[in-house]
């Protein structure tokens, strides 16, 4: 990869951003912000830190994000050139595209057989683990600060000590008749 | 410097095969060293966070394949760490399976008769509960609920699981943290251990070469303990027994790493891989429905709500677990909590556009507590080989921990995709009626079939063409090397495998202990549980002298 420009960098993060709002989107953090589709309630995988998480080495996707959003950038000019969609040369060309047009080029990416599917799924993995487990910081923590994945799918808050312990868990009754051949060890004879 | 190390036995992989190897050998006066290439945690780094470098992704793996993506244990401890702890036997018709050769593929000496006495005796020794209703999880209940109102029956699963100190966290991959899920680090490998073995934690075995004098090197690398990518030196053990229990991922790997130095592998190593036919539906539920429908009430005001509580399975549905049906027809539907991370981006959201990304399946996310997963075991065909090793390990390492690209390939046959579409369609008529939920299958196009259960992938059997070991767990054409994981099991059982992965260990133990008999080790069999307890050795006694047979 040669030496980057802030351009470069912000044109990089404003593309995964993109793509991560495809995975899960939120609304717009701002009037003018044009990453985020704004096709969603609520803070989506960019507000719930994607790009915080790809920027860690820890995922193994850092090094090539660059990459990532080259080629992107590519496909996404390309589709624009397929479909008669005229970019937006303010941003760079996946951020340009409408959201339905970005899902359906990550659609494309991700379908089996195409040639790169498997580095799209793992980008979009990490996307969607930075909303659905806030993988890039202590779960406690990110209920606290009130994290937009963890907080709408309704994960209840640990005790004092970090640690989850659930005081009712079952209805206490039988609910079912248990198999006729069940043995006295809980298995089939 | 250049002094060799020597033990007796070496064991590849602290999970239930390498576990119950190396505790009986070390038992019965062996030297045994075990090489287990994740860390080594106790109880208090347990840790109930997401956060990547957690205990979480320290001690559980995923290897991503061509078709086929494999959940596993990297710790000492194994799969029995990071596993949900369900321990049912396997039905009686498993062991009668044909699958992929159209012929017995269990050997002639192993059905669930002769197999129940060393079931007992991993039953004395982990301690297992049947579980009652008091114990069965919001999740498992409601699940029990929806078969009654479909007809179906419903069973508390056996589990290795202390109910009296769980407190029903859900966190049992990173594991239990209250020491209530009954891992092999407090039975076999306590014991092992003060029978004087040694585990080396970090040590990722690569190869085995041989010795010259019969025996066997076996070559490892030093793991860098934070980031799995890196390593920290090699070495080299020789030993005159080896055991490998690197897991079915794993030991079919090392095997045809070593093919140049050993000579050739049977071609069943690496050959007829099951994902244990394993595949998972999401069902959401409607809460109003489950409190009117179903009459169920948490007693706070919720009907359910209750994805997040509970111990893993503790409800399974078995009317198809019936050797009357045809084979490929026959299958468990188990209630299952799957964590997020890895839990919520194969589920599809419902309807003609179904899709795993987007806005409706956020709006499937807000409704995550309202979750109920069902997990399917069906009987597939042994489908998965694995292609050349890569440099080292059993996969190209992605990210620092957890996560990396594998050589399985695993094409699902006509048969695995009718049991699949059969039992899809099954969860599907429960949890509709009336209503109930919405269900959809996780999809298979962004990382394949995935599988918690890999197994096969060295099998037992008769038929050398066909199995890699023989009845008696030895490499066919390798003396001296034995599997004992899930590899060795012919093929899917329809339940949870672990209970018949560690019956088959303990029954494959008598065998090596005459091998380590033969090469000069002294060596005797005839250990106790670890507890001390004596009713299983004396249930399997008359099986014995048949599995020292010279």
């Amino acid at each position: 990869m040669g030496p980057q420009t802030p351009d470069d960098h912000e044109h990089r993060t404003a593309t995964l951003e993109a793509f991560a709002d495809t995975i899960i989107p939120g609304e717009k953090r701002s009037a003018g912000d044009r990453a985020v589709a704004g096709v969603g309630q609520g803070g989506g995988a960019v507000q719930a830190g994607a790009i915080e998480l790809l920027e860690w080495d820890a995922t193994g996707l850092t090094g090539g994000l660059g990459d990532f959003a080259r080629a992107l950038d590519g496909h996404a000019t390309a589709y624009a050139a397929e479909h008669g969609i005229v970019l937006d040369g303010d941003v760079p060309a996946f951020v340009s595209l409408s959201y339905d047009d970005r899902a359906a080029l990550v659609r494309w990416l991700t379908a089996p057989g195409h040639p790169e599917k498997a580095l799209w799924v793992s980008l979009a993995l990490f996307c969607n683990m930075a909303y659905d487990s806030a993988a890039h910081m202590s779960t406690a923590d990110a209920l606290a600060a009130g994290h937009p994945g963890l907080t709408a799918m309704g994960l209840s808050l640990p005790d004092a000590d970090g640690l989850w312990r659930f005081r009712a868990w079952s209805y206490g009754r039988p609910l079912a008749d248990i198999h006729p051949d069940t043995l006295p060890n809980g298995s089939l004879a | 410097m250049n002094s060799v190390e020597r033990t007796d036995v070496l064991v590849i992989g602290s999970g239930f095969g390498g576990a119950i190897a190396a505790y009986h050998l070390a038992a019965g006066g062996a030297k045994v060293v075990v090489l287990e290439r994740g860390p080594w945690l106790s109880s208090g780094e347990y840790e109930h966070d997401f956060k990547l470098g957690s205990s979480y992704t320290r001690i559980f793996d995923f290897v991503v394949g061509d078709g086929m993506s494999v959940l596993g244990g990297n710790c000492v401890g194994g799969g029995s760490v990071v596993y949900f702890a369900a321990m049912p036997r396997a039905p009686r018709f498993v062991f009668e399976r044909r699958g992929s050769i159209a012929r017995r593929m269990w050997p002639a000496a192993i059905d669930r008769d002769t197999l129940d006495p060393w079931y007992d005796r991993v039953e004395e020794s982990i301690p297992i509960t049947r579980q009652g209703w008091d114990d069965v999880s919001y999740a498992g209940g409601l699940w029990a609920a929806a078969c009654r109102h479909a007809g179906r029956t419903a069973n508390p699963v056996p589990a290795a699981v202390d109910t009296s100190t769980c407190v029903n966290c859900n966190w049992m991959m990173a594991g239990c943290r209250f020491d209530a899920k009954q891992s092999l680090l407090l039975n076999y490998l306590p014991a092992a251990l003060a029978h004087g073995a040694q585990i080396r934690p970090l040590h990722e075995v690569q190869r085995i070469s041989k010795t010259g004098d019969g025996g066997y090197r076996v070559h490892y690398l030093h793991v860098n303990d934070e980031d799995y990518r890196l390593t920290e030196g090699s070495g080299t053990i020789d030993a005159k027994v080896i055991v490998i229990a690197a897991g079915a991922a794993a030991t079919p790997v090392i095997l045809q790493r070593s093919e140049p130095d050993l000579g050739p592998m049977p071609y069943g190593v690496g050959r007829y891989f099951s994902g244990n036919g394993e595949r998972l539906n999401t069902a959401v539920l409607n809460e109003d429905k489950v409190r009117d429908v179903l009459g169920l009430d948490r007693g706070d005001g919720l009907a359910y709500a209750a994805n997040q509580i509970g111990k893993g399975p503790t409800v399974a549905n078995w009317d198809r677990l019936d050797g009357s049906l045809p084979e490929y027809t026959r299958y468990s539907l188990e209630q299952l909590y799957f964590p997020p991370g890895l839990g919520t981006i194969l589920a599809l959201t419902d309807g003609p556009d179904a899709s795993w990304f987007g806005p409706r399946k956020k709006e499937m996310l807000k409704r995550w507590q309202s979750w109920l997963i069902i997990f399917q075991m069906i009987e597939d065909d042994n489908e998965g080989v694995f292609g050349p090793p890569p440099e080292r390990g059993n996969a190209d390492r992605l990210s620092q921990q957890m996560l990396g690209v594998g050589r399985l390939s695993y094409k699902p046959t006509a048969n695995t995709q009718a049991a699949w579409a059969m039992a899809d369609a099954d969860c599907k008529d429960i949890l509709e009626r009336d209503g109930l939920a919405t269900v959809t299958p996780w999809t298979n196009d962004l990382v394949g079939a995935y599988t918690v259960h890999p197994l096969a992938s060295c099998r037992i059997g008769d038929d050398p063409h066909t199995s890699a070991l023989d009845d008696r767990h030895e490499v066919r054409g390798h003396p001296g090397i034995f599997v004992t994981d899930g590899s060795a099991v012919p093929g899917a059982l329809t339940v949870n495998p672990a209970m018949t992965i560690s019956a088959l260990a303990e029954r494959a133990v008598p065998g090596i202990v005459r091998a380590a008999q033969e090469r000069g080790v002294e060596v005797t069999y005839g250990a106790p549980a670890p507890d001390g307890s004596t009713s299983g050795r004396r249930g399997t006694a008359h099986l014995v002298p048949s599995l020292m047979r010279k």
